[in-house]
């Protein structure tokens, strides 16, 4: 048995309030402490006591609580109002860690920034929150200034459209993609490019993914993905070529490097390959959607984006994270194992056949679960930092919200007036924004699951959406050449 | 006037003036100037109409001059950068202008009311008796010409068993039944081999339909659970239109194209 919990004295007096025996469990099902007697008014705040007190931690946590699949918010009792209830037998009460932090809603647009002469295509903030890069169609690639919000560089040397970005995990390099097929590096200190232009696609890029820091904290290698159909790793620091991985047949729209060693790439000809990052070789093929797959994420997508960086300890100068690399290793390996827990890494997979798929590709060919609902194609899916809900952007006009370990649906979101285009969450998973083809971007709360609030200003489409891994600001761009903070 | 070849003749006979090429050449550099007196002294509508098109030629022999430049120097490629910058999400998708939308719909609802539906192949020849059900003759004088026989590939459902043969009026021979055909997903741009599940209409005749005669622009109906497409309710869909579009009589095999 475990330690005596310190119980209020107002819960023992009253007799004829039922009480019933409840078990502590986590997540992943292992019980903790003993089954103990609580009357059916307790309220959730009591709970959290008991529960911190169980775990013996050094501050106390803030903690949800669960029973069968239903979160108690005001009481057991009106909880269980409408199951069943056996007093006989032990009630399971599935306890889930908050964030320590809190993120506020973003409430206002604080300046709106022009400088680029086309639209702007992709948004990106640094992992530490302290850059923000923006790509776009006159070929330039900008980098901002957030403590004043103007412009501090502009990289020039594309060619072409600039259609993704991606930041290093260590937010020491960032790399760029354009519509010729190119890779250019660029140093966020000076605006300026590092090494030689990586050249080798024949069509044009789809993606960029750089490889986790707790692998190898020097950020050395980069795949990409493009419309020819291949995946090529790079080796930044020699500026040429790794790996060449060739075996779709169609363009690869997405390429995310997973934490295990495995590199999972989906591509128009329906299929989703995994690949071992360490020598290239094709491990397995998911097949299941009956169209192109247009988006992929990973569960510990946002622990591999931020590494080294604990979005806890934002200060309001975002700083660098500091540290010699085998620290950076030790810190992001940590953050990663403990996202990650017992189980292996899980993938959900969005397509233009209106349904997404969740896998674990680390260990079977067959998914685990089908999500049907959407009306129109899928096109970006995200899990929430927490790994606990998947969110779904269609061109439906709606967002779709899905239990991140079973897929089952949860929620609908809409508002919006016509196809959402990109969603980003917040640092602590409880506040979702979406940018979309209307020019509105709005704020979900994924407690409540329902709008926070509405931030138009955009002229025209919104074409990217980034929330900064601190949770201090969101940045958006689109058709209309202007990034509004 | 000389209608026949009789100069050639003599040039070929006695050979040319001995100052013929020089007087020829001096008359040719006078040319020029000739012209130009001509169209000086010249008035009135004749002159009008000569302008006009001496005007034209000129136009044309700078034009030819200027290309003729044109090819001599190497030019570098004028590099801009299309308009229309879309993400990368958006670049395979054609986009619809707003306006389009609206008048599509419109459109829509126009042709659900009408009855009227988009197919690939919208137009056939329509194929008569004669050509598509053969006369058999009967008999035992071979007089009797009351039986057919179907000339074009035919679909059979599973458990179809033929009429008592002295019976059956319509003959469908069993190398002309078929059960597969080659279907094209439109968008995809990928080829199924798929099982038919029926014929839904045959454009010639509602005859053909109930005999299940396939030709071109017939609609027939295909078991596409192999593909794994879902409704929105999470049901699989088995069954989808497709139209043929080759004429199986005469390749041996059904091509068809999914209608999405």
């Amino acid at each position: 048995p475990g330690p005596e919990p310190a119980v209020p004295q107002s819960m023992s007096p009253d007799e004829d309030v039922q009480r019933l025996l409840i078990q502590f469990r986590d997540e992943a099902g292992e019980s903790l402490g003993s089954p103990f007697d609580v009357p059916v008014t307790i309220t959730p705040d009591k709970l959290q006591l008991v529960c911190n007190a169980l775990l013996q931690k050094d501050e106390p946590v803030p903690l949800a609580f669960f029973v069968h699949d239903a979160e108690i918010v005001a009481s057991l009792e009106k909880t269980l109002a409408g199951q069943s209830v056996e007093t006989e037998k032990v009630l399971d009460i599935i306890y889930q860690p908050q964030a320590v932090f809190r993120v506020r809603a973003v409430t206002r647009c604080t300046s709106s920034l022009e400088g680029h002469s086309e639209a702007v295509i992709s948004v990106a903030f640094s992992p530490t929150g302290k850059y923000l890069a923006s790509g776009s169609g006159d070929t330039t690639v900008r980098f901002w200034d957030l403590s004043t919000e103007t412009p501090q560089f502009t990289a020039k040397g594309h060619r072409h459209w600039v259609l993704s970005i991606a930041w290093s995990p260590d937010g020491k390099k960032l790399a760029s993609g354009c519509k010729n097929g190119q890779i250019f590096l660029w140093d966020p200190a000076t605006g300026s490019q590092i090494g030689r232009v990586l050249s080798g696609h024949s069509k044009w890029i789809t993606c960029l993914c750089w490889e986790p820091l707790h692998i190898n904290p020097e950020c050395r290698y980069l795949a990409s993905a493009s419309k020819d159909g291949s995946i090529r790793i790079w080796d930044t620091l020699v500026g040429r070529c790794d790996k060449i991985l060739t075996s779709h047949t169609q363009s690869v729209t997405c390429v995310k490097w997973g934490g295990d060693g495995l590199l999972y790439s989906s591509s128009q000809d329906r299929t989703i390959k995994v690949w071992r990052s360490q020598d290239g070789v094709l491990c397995r093929t998911l097949q299941g959607h009956a169209h192109w797959v247009n988006t992929m994420a990973l569960s510990t997508d946002y622990v591999l984006r931020t590494g080294a960086f604990e979005p806890a300890e934002a200060t309001i100068n975002p700083q660098d994270v500091s540290g010699s690399l085998a620290e950076l290793k030790d810190k992001a390996q940590q953050r990663y194992n403990q996202v990650r827990g017992q189980e292996p890494e899980r993938l959900v997979s969005g397509s233009d056949d209106f349904t997404l798929f969740l896998w674990r590709p680390a260990e079977d060919k067959k998914p685990l679960e089908r999500m049907t609902g959407h009306q129109a194609l899928i096109n970006q899916v995200l899990f929430s930092p927490d790994t606990r809900i998947i969110a779904s952007a269609s061109f439906d006009k709606s967002i779709k919200l899905w239990d991140g370990r079973t897929g089952k649906y949860l929620m609908s979101l809409r508002g919006h007036v016509s196809a959402v285009y990109q969603i980003s969450w917040s640092a602590d998973s409880r506040l979702l924004v979406s940018g979309s083809s209307d020019s509105t971007l709005k704020v979900w709360d994924a407690k409540t699951k329902k709008l926070a609030i509405d931030l138009p200003g955009h002229a025209d489409e919104v074409y990217a959406t980034d929330w900064s891994p601190d949770g201090q600001r969101v940045a958006s761009g689109g058709k209309d050449k202007c990034l509004r903070m | 006037q000389p209608q026949n070849e009789h100069i050639e003749l003599h040039r070929k006979r006695y050979g040319y003036r001995l100052d013929h090429h020089e007087r020829r050449r001096k008359k040719e550099g006078r040319e020029a100037h000739e012209r130009s007196r001509k169209a000086k002294k010249m008035i009135g509508l004749k002159a009008k109409l000569y302008h006009k098109q001496r005007h034209a030629e000129k136009i044309q022999m700078k034009k030819t001059i200027k290309m003729h430049e044109k090819r001599n120097t190497k030019q570098k490629s004028d590099e801009k950068t299309p308009k229309g910058a879309v993400p990368a999400y958006l670049l395979d998708r054609e986009g619809q202008s707003r306006a389009k939308v609206l008048s599509n719909m419109i459109k829509q609802k126009r042709k659900e009311k009408a009855g009227k539906w988009e197919v690939p192949v919208p137009k056939v020849r329509a194929q008569g008796e004669t050509e598509v059900l053969k006369v058999i003759r009967t008999g035992k004088r071979k007089k009797k010409a009351w039986k057919r026989m179907v000339t074009k590939v035919c679909f059979v459902g599973d458990g179809f068993t033929r009429k008592p043969p002295k019976y059956e009026r319509f003959i469908r021979p069993m190398g002309l039944r078929f059960k597969k055909a080659h279907v094209t997903h439109p968008e995809l741009k990928a080829t199924f081999c798929l099982p038919i599940l029926g014929v839904k209409k045959n454009p010639s005749s509602p005859l053909y339909t109930t005999l299940g005669v396939i030709t071109k622009g017939t609609v027939i109906e295909v078991n596409v659970s192999e593909l794994g497409l879902v409704t929105q309710g999470g049901k699989v869909i088995w069954g989808k239109y497709a139209q043929v579009t080759n004429n199986p009589e005469n390749d041996g095999c059904i091509n068809a194209v999914l209608l999405v």
